[in-house]
């Protein structure tokens, strides 16, 4: 029996598999701008550890605001200005060419210089010189998407951005918290457990993680500082210990308490540990998320009979109602400065749960999402324009995509293994 | 294929121990009801694992008839109210009030907690996997206090009572479908601890 037991504790190791995460497109946007990344130039005796040019390629592909040529579909592969002779381009109808090289320097890292080129005015738009050690190739790649990204549409790019989930095996008994980039790559399992893991929510600086983690005797959350592992335990007060979130300035976190017999919502000060009880109502509140002035939050209460988002001003107290339209609707984020809610909706009892956006200021909701089931845990990137979220599909829990106008989608399947609560990391530099 | 194998003997090795939870549980349970009826009854019984034993209270009722059908009663009474062995209740759609059907099974549970104050309870609220895992974090706590203020109104010490949500987390089975959902709509009623009382 014995054996038996040791045998399984080492296979409960082994599941801690990791989820690896690819990235399929189901839509992007009509009129999506038309690129060409030629393959990058390479002399080197050996393969390059990294294929930058496909890591360009199919991070500006994932935006669904470019629609990117296949190199096999290209007339020439050209390095140099000299070579590009526009014409083939138009003729491809392609807007815009990126060219590039990759050279070792002396001191053994590598330089990669690239050029942005409009096809139609036949005239550079961007050239840059970036080096990198042979780790950092892939942290380039997507510094070059955002430079491209950026310099097309005239939002800043999110390719360098981190995000952090939960993977889980079908039986709920193993549980990972993982960070990856923005396309799934890298994955590094940052906390393991046999308790369930949710609520991610990452610090504005991107160096800690604040999660809950529901032990026997109840939920607790932690903050846990990525760079050194350490975990610090914020709050284990009887009942309902959760849904943590740092205020703008990183200093303050907002969460749910229920030792008073009711889920309230609270903010702790984490330095001098000085708590403020937020609402004080006899139905639910919960899944607080801070307004970008850090003097508002905004927050799911059922205070109405069913959920519905409402504004509570830290300084005077007034709280708001902000949603009216649905019969449920939760786990609000704010995207583009506060202008837009996008939350977890349904708009009648029985019909399904779907990712909505609201414009604040005109008060029209629009649903996003249309394809998954049971849409939960949207977390919107920093620059406001995507929006990760979990959902069921093919009777697996995945993370999928969407834009905040709903024109873009994409799922992020899992090769194996659940996955559920992204979160969104900030801009890193 | 091989996680998948292995995945499939972890799905064991849960059930079984869940399993082996239920016996634990079962057994402390039948302990603590022949503690109690170790001091209401006079003297047999309760060492009925001794051969000896099982002689004597098998030889006393060809004596005395009448004796023996008074602790059959005692027994049907006071210790197989089978009502006690069901300690799951399950919840409408976003609801926490307990449905009538279920009264029942919590006056059982009531009436034992009464009679037995040493014993204590946690109360378990869970969710189907419908909604947000933070709000359904919370209403498996309102489902677990609302089962919980129904046994305060029927008598029992509040200090006999404890609870904890675990949301959509640790669902009972595994699905999409409402033949499951329902199934996961439900708070626990664990006895926490055994009675000793004898």
């Amino acid at each position: 029996m014995m054996i038996r037991f040791i045998w399984l504790c080492l296979l409960l190791v082994s599941v801690s598999a990791k989820a690896e995460l690819t990235i399929e497109i189901t839509q992007g946007i009509a009129s999506s701008i038309p690129i060409s990344i030629v393959p990058m130039k390479w002399d080197g005796a050996t393969e390059l550890p990294e294929n930058i040019g496909s890591i360009v390629r199919s991070d500006l592909e994932r935006s669904g605001h470019f629609s990117v040529l296949s190199p096999d579909d290209m007339l020439s592969h050209p390095s140099e200005l000299e070579d590009v002779y526009f014409r083939d381009w138009r003729l491809l109808k392609q807007e815009y060419v990126v060219i590039a090289q990759i050279k070792l320097n002396g001191q053994g890292q590598y330089q990669i210089r690239y050029q942005l080129f409009d096809v139609f005015n036949e005239r550079e738009v961007l050239t840059q010189t970036l080096t990198a050690k042979a780790s950092q190739l892939r942290d380039i790649a997507h510094r070059i998407s955002d430079e491209i990204y950026e310099q097309l549409t005239g939002i800043r790019g999110v390719f360098s951005t981190k995000i952090a989930y939960v993977t889980t095996n079908p039986m709920r008994t193993h549980f990972n918290l993982a960070i990856a980039d923005s396309d799934g790559a890298r994955e590094k399992v940052v906390m393991s457990s046999k308790y369930s893991i949710f609520s991610p929510a990452w610090s504005p600086d991107g160096k800690r993680l604040a999660y809950v983690l529901l032990e026997d005797s109840g939920s607790k959350v932690y903050v846990q500082d990525l760079a050194t592992g350490d975990k610090q335990l914020v709050s284990a007060n009887k009942g309902i210990n959760s849904a943590p979130a740092f205020s703008p300035d990183g200093n303050k976190l907002a969460l749910v308490l229920s030792k008073d017999g009711n889920p309230e919502i609270y903010v702790v000060d984490l330095t001098t540990r000085h708590w403020i009880r937020v609402t004080n109502h006899y139905a639910i509140d919960t899944e607080p998320n801070w307004m970008p002035d850090g003097q508002h939050i905004i927050f799911t209460s059922g205070r109405a009979g069913k959920p519905q988002i409402y504004r509570v001003s830290l300084e005077s107290g007034y709280i708001e109602r902000l949603t009216f339209e649905g019969s449920y609707n939760a786990r609000a984020r704010l995207a583009q400065d506060g202008r837009f809610l996008v939350m977890v909706h349904q708009s009648a009892k029985g019909e399904p749960f779907r990712i909505a956006s609201m414009d604040l200021t005109r008060g029209l909701l629009q649903i996003l999402t249309s394809d998954t089931f049971l849409d939960e845990s949207p977390s919107v990137s920093p620059n406001g324009v995507m929006v990760m979220y979990a959902a069921k599909y093919n009777k697996r829990s995945i993370l999928a995509a969407v834009s905040v106008d709903g024109d873009v989608k994409f799922l992020v399947p899992s090769k194996s293994g659940d996955v559920r609560e992204p979160a969104w990391g900030p801009y890193l530099n | 294929m091989g996680p998948i194998f292995k995945l499939e003997y972890i799905y064991e090795f849960r059930v079984m121990s869940m399993q082996l939870n239920k016996l634990f549980a079962l057994s402390v349970f039948s302990l603590a009801i022949m503690g109690c009826e170790s001091t209401s009854s006079i003297s047999d019984g309760t060492a009925s694992t001794n051969g000896a034993v099982i002689e004597e209270s098998q030889t006393q009722p060809i004596g005395d008839n009448g004796s023996v059908d008074v602790v059959t009663e005692e027994r049907t009474e006071s210790v197989a109210d089978p009502l006690l062995e069901q300690k799951v209740i399950y919840f409408g759609y976003d609801r926490a009030e307990i449905l009538p059907e279920f009264k029942e099974i919590l006056n059982a549970h009531a009436k034992f907690l009464v009679a037995n104050p040493q014993s204590s309870i946690v109360f378990e609220g869970h969710c189907d996997e419908r909604g947000t895992v933070e709000y359904n974090l919370a209403l498996g706590e309102r489902r677990a206090n609302s089962v919980k203020s129904y046994l305060i109104v029927q008598g029992v010490s509040p200090s006999q009572l404890d609870s904890v949500s675990f949301g959509e987390e640790r669902p009972a089975m595994i699905g999409s479908e409402e033949s499951i959902w329902s199934q996961n709509r439900r708070a626990e009623i664990n006895y926490r601890t055994a009675v000793a009382n004898y």
